[in-house]
């Protein structure tokens, strides 16, 4: 156990998935040809004047309200200066002191335990382009398309204790964008960035270490690998009598290791002053009702309704509604009448490993929510058996359909009549009777080796119960 | 008589008559920029072969009735960018610059039809006040041509005044309009700030950027105001207030109209041939009916510092872009900040230089609240120093610039001069409010500049006193021929 307590904050931009960008009308696209969604605004050429994308302002008062924060009724947006050629004016246009919004947080939770993490910020800017550099090292190409595009940035309190806690808050941020439906979120395309900030102190001691500060975190578990290691090196610098230099560090994924990018003296100046181009932001209640009207029910509150109207426990409640895509496909399915359990247990066993093992979500496969709600009713109903049903699932979930269809084309149908079962079981049971006495004699392995000759010779079709039913019939008549 | 000392609304009249051609006053234009542009240097770029075939095409096609600028005659300043036609700011670093694009008032002045000549010389991005900081050329006096015209606007006050063009187009930022204007013997309207679009205009200092027309006559300017003006969707800082027609002030009646004169016009480091010519003007206004009334703007005083911090810092920020990376001039090198070093050293003057340094240290970590901040709050009460008098006055009266045009090369290498020669106009920009210089007189043979200022979309106000005065005047300008061919 550390004699040390681990401080972390963490800083994320989200790009937001407006038409088009935050200044001007080109749109808002990843992956077009390079410099195709740009024009003179975006491109900074001399006189052009920025116009605010509205939908943008929407989309930052959405995701504050849906971060529980205060929203800014006087805004104002700024221009941070620096050269760097995937900056065309020079100048980025950001949000200073007056961020749309403030004073929010995000509830993580962590072995059953809940935890608060405050949201110290929130504001709306735009993003810059990409430099490509080439593999010779002969130069590097521009790449324009994504300058101009809107992002908010999301400062949290320096309140996660553990690295886990920063990988849960990632989570539950991830999963609140996705249910406001404001960015895609992926990080692999960039639309979702996070840079790290961590310090250690002795426990009990209030005032915070030095911090130093993690890029190229490209995943959220290289942000939790990336701060269990910096958490390490700065105990051993401690321990070992030196001090944290504050700095800026990048994660290596190869060596799981950090290594220093640049020193405090490389930190700059931006020379923030209030962006005279665009006029003063008020946003009225109204507006703000209008927002908030548009959130839909959250990862947390649907958490507690899966627990309290439809009986999950906690732990499946909890993991179906971390993606939206998976809590609305558990809702479809149980919309069409299926055991919310039943359902449950289908997503989080086979449903998750088909899709884990082809890195798959849930709304890239062709079984739809309907499909999966037959399925399990047909199960309830007792048409078909558990183990059929794992047959039918790998053709619906690689092919789609429906799995009466699949079910009847197959000749998969169990089969109930009892009149049926009794001319199927008899030869079977003549040909062991030997088991028959012993189960009356009291062997009670007897039983799961006869309903196993059954179902091999029936191909699954008997219905387990009635077997058995019959089984212990014949049994007592002899 | 030449036809451009005729007036808009008289050649209009004939050219629908067709008592004129499109191509007559074309010609003019070109005609009188061969025979004097060597001496007054006011153009930079010439559009002669679009110009010539515009107005072929208005010959054939004739005009409508709703466009009064239809055919005549216009100069642009060369910080509003023209799609196809070279926009330099009169500066090395944009020297083949082809903009993609319209200003909104260069597309206003378009679907009017009038004729676009070319693009005028002026002070590099604007910064200056005699046009001599231009990388390009030097632009004279045509009432002397040993000296400035003024700036930063030099070039479009020079080719009116020199009859080039029928009238221009200029900027003002702290006085770029209306101290050339002045110099040149010219009318020149500072609109308030938002009732002309900026879309186009290369930004110097953007909360107090405005364009605004340069012509020979009140009228001509109230026009060509009226064509340019109104709520641009391009520009979130132009104003949704509905435009005037402006000519319909121009009664001539100014009986009761509250003037006031700032005692610190008419105070010290103002000359007094100036003083004179002013105070006269204040005489025959009164004499029109106008009731005069002396008053304090106390802060003013403060206006040229605070002036040099805001607009430098707006300008250090606005004037990053040109870094050689997408267009421009670019040094070559190997690295990257070498590049922009390089490319910004050989690409800016001296005194854009100046300005850049300036505004960035003044918005530096430590130094913001010291100076921006500082100004902003001055800016405020310069503000305020106006809204009182407006309570009850109509509009405020004194001199455009301390002093008659000056000589080539008499305060270039001294800055702290230059600037103080945009005492009075300087506080009109900070205010945000709209102020027209328009001449009353020679000085020694130079003209001088009475200045009205209004209060915020009191253009109209201003037009019908200064309309009234020039009416009663007694006197036209127009400078002497010889001058220009020196």
């Amino acid at each position: 156990m550390s004699n040390f307590e681990t401080v972390i904050g963490l800083e994320v931009h989200v790009e937001l998935k407006t038409k088009t960008k935050a200044f001007c009308g080109c749109a808002n696209q990843f992956g077009s040809e390079p410099n195709t969604n740009t024009c003179p605004i975006c491109l900074g050429h001399p006189g052009v004047l920025p116009i605010l994308n509205h939908e943008a302002v929407d989309y930052a008062i959405k995701a504050a309200l849906a971060l529980n924060c205060e929203i800014s009724r006087e805004t104002k947006f700024d221009r941070k200066n620096y050269f760097y050629p995937d900056n065309p004016k020079a100048y980025q246009i950001s949000q200073f002191d007056q961020p749309i919004g403030r004073n929010g947080y995000i509830e993580i939770e962590i072995d059953g335990e809940k935890k608060r993490i405050g949201v110290h910020r929130l504001h709306l800017e735009e993003d810059a382009g990409k430099l490509n550099h080439l593999e010779d090292g002969s130069g590097s190409l521009v790449d324009f398309n994504r300058v101009g595009t809107p992002l908010i940035e999301i400062v949290s309190e320096a309140d996660m204790r553990d690295p886990k806690e920063a990988y849960a808050y990632l989570e539950k941020l991830k999963a609140i964008m996705q249910y406001i439906d404001v960015s895609d979120v992926k990080m692999e395309e960039g639309s979702l960035r996070c840079d790290a900030n961590i310090s250690i102190r002795p426990y009990g001691q209030t005032t915070f270490g030095t911090k130093t500060e993690l890029k190229n975190l490209n995943s959220f578990t290289f942000v939790e690998k990336g701060l269990a290691y910096e958490e390490r090196r700065q105990e051993r610098v401690l321990l070992s009598g030196g001090e944290v230099v504050q700095e800026t560090r990048r994660y290596n994924d190869a060596t799981k290791t950090t290594t220093v990018m640049r020193g405090k003296e490389g930190s700059d100046d931006y020379r923030y002053f209030p962006e005279p181009d665009i006029i003063k932001l008020k946003i009225d209640q109204e507006w703000i009702d209008r927002i908030q009207a548009e959130i839909p029910e959250l990862p947390d509150a649907r958490q507690k309704r899966y627990v309290e109207e439809l009986g999950l426990p906690e732990y499946d409640a909890m993991v179906l509604t971390q993606t939206k895509t998976m809590s609305d496909f558990f809702q479809a399915a149980v919309a069409e009448g299926a055991d919310a359990k039943l359902v449950s247990n289908w997503l989080m066993g086979d449903v998750s490993a088909y899709l884990n093992s082809k890195y798959m979500t849930i709304d890239q496969v062709p079984m739809k929510a309907k499909d999966l709600a037959k399925l399990v009713k047909l199960i309830e109903k007792g048409t078909i058996s558990s183990k059929i049903a794992k047959k039918v699932f790998k053709d619906l979930i690689e092919k789609g359909g429906d799995p009466e269809e699949i079910v009847k084309a197959k000749g998969l149908v169990q089969i109930s009549d009892e009149g049926a079962l009794r001319d199927m079981l008899a030869p079977i049971l003549e040909a062991n009777k030997q088991s028959m006495i012993d189960y009356k004699n009291g062997k009670d392995r007897a039983l799961g080796f006869l309903v196993g000759q059954v179902m091999k010779q029936t191909h699954g079709k008997a219905n387990p119960k009635m077997v058995n039913k019959i089984i212990l019939d014949e049994v007592n008549k002899l | 008589m030449p036809l451009f000392e005729e007036g808009l609304v008289s050649l209009s009249q004939k050219l629908h008559n067709k008592e004129i051609k499109a191509s007559d006053l074309v010609d003019e234009a070109f005609t009188r920029i061969h025979e004097v542009d060597g001496d007054v240097q006011a153009f930079l770029t010439l559009n002669e072969e679009a110009a010539r075939s515009e107005a072929k095409a208005l010959d054939e096609n004739g005009t409508a009735d709703n466009e009064i600028l239809s055919g005549m005659p216009i100069g642009l300043k060369d910080n509003m960018v023209t799609k196809g036609l070279k926009t330099t700011c009169s500066s090395h670093i944009l020297e083949n610059y082809d903009p993609l694009y319209n200003a909104t008032v260069v597309e206003k002045v378009n679907a009017q039809k009038a004729i676009t000549i070319g693009k005028l010389n002026m002070d590099e991005f604007a910064m200056g006040s005699s046009t001599e900081t231009s990388f390009f050329a030097k632009t004279k006096n045509p009432w002397d041509l040993q000296r400035v015209p003024g700036g930063s606007s030099g070039g479009s006050a020079a080719a009116v005044a020199a009859g080039e063009v029928l009238f221009a187009l200029g900027t003002d930022t702290g006085g770029s309009i209306r101290q050339p204007s002045a110099f040149c013997g010219v009318v020149g309207m500072k609109p308030t700030y938002g009732r002309v679009s900026r879309y186009g205009l290369v930004a110097f200092a953007s909360s107090l950027d405005q364009a605004g027309p340069i012509t020979r006559t009140v009228e001509d300017n109230a026009y060509l105001l009226e064509t340019i003006a109104g709520l641009d969707r391009h520009d979130s800082t132009s104003a949704d207030v509905a435009v005037p027609h402006y000519a319909a002030a121009l009664t001539g009646d100014i009986k009761g109209l509250r003037v006031a004169v700032p005692k610190e016009y008419l105070g010290e480091g103002i000359d007094e041939s100036v003083k004179a010519n002013i105070r006269a003007a204040i005489k025959q206004l009164e004499s029109l009916g106008a009731v005069v009334d002396e008053v304090s703007l106390p802060h003013s005083k403060y206006a040229v510092p605070a002036y040099y911090i805001i607009a430098s810092s707006e300008a250090s920020a606005n004037l990053a872009r040109f870094d050689g990376v997408r267009y421009g001039v670019r040094a070559e090198t190997n690295d990257l900040i070498e590049m922009y070093k390089k490319s910004r050293s050989e690409g800016f003057g001296d005194e854009v230089k100046r300005r850049i340094m300036l505004g960035t240290f003044a918005l530096s970590s430590g130094y913001y609240d010291a100076y921006y901040k500082k100004a902003q709050q001055v800016r405020t009460l310069i503000k305020q120093d106006f809204e009182k008098v407006f309570k009850d006055h109509d509009i405020i009266v004194g001199p455009t610039t301390p002093t008659t045009a000056f000589k080539i090369g008499e305060n270039i290498d001294d800055p702290l001069t230059m600037y103080a020669n945009d005492l009075l106009t300087i506080p009109v920009n900070l205010a945000g409010i709209p102020a027209i210089s328009l001449p009353c007189g020679l000085a020694n043979g130079l003209p001088v500049g009475l200045q009205m200022i209004g209060r915020p979309f009191g253009e109209e106000t201003l037009y019908r006193a200064a309309h009234a005065y020039e009416q009663t005047a007694g006197f036209t300008l127009t400078p002497a021929k010889g001058a220009m061919s020196k």
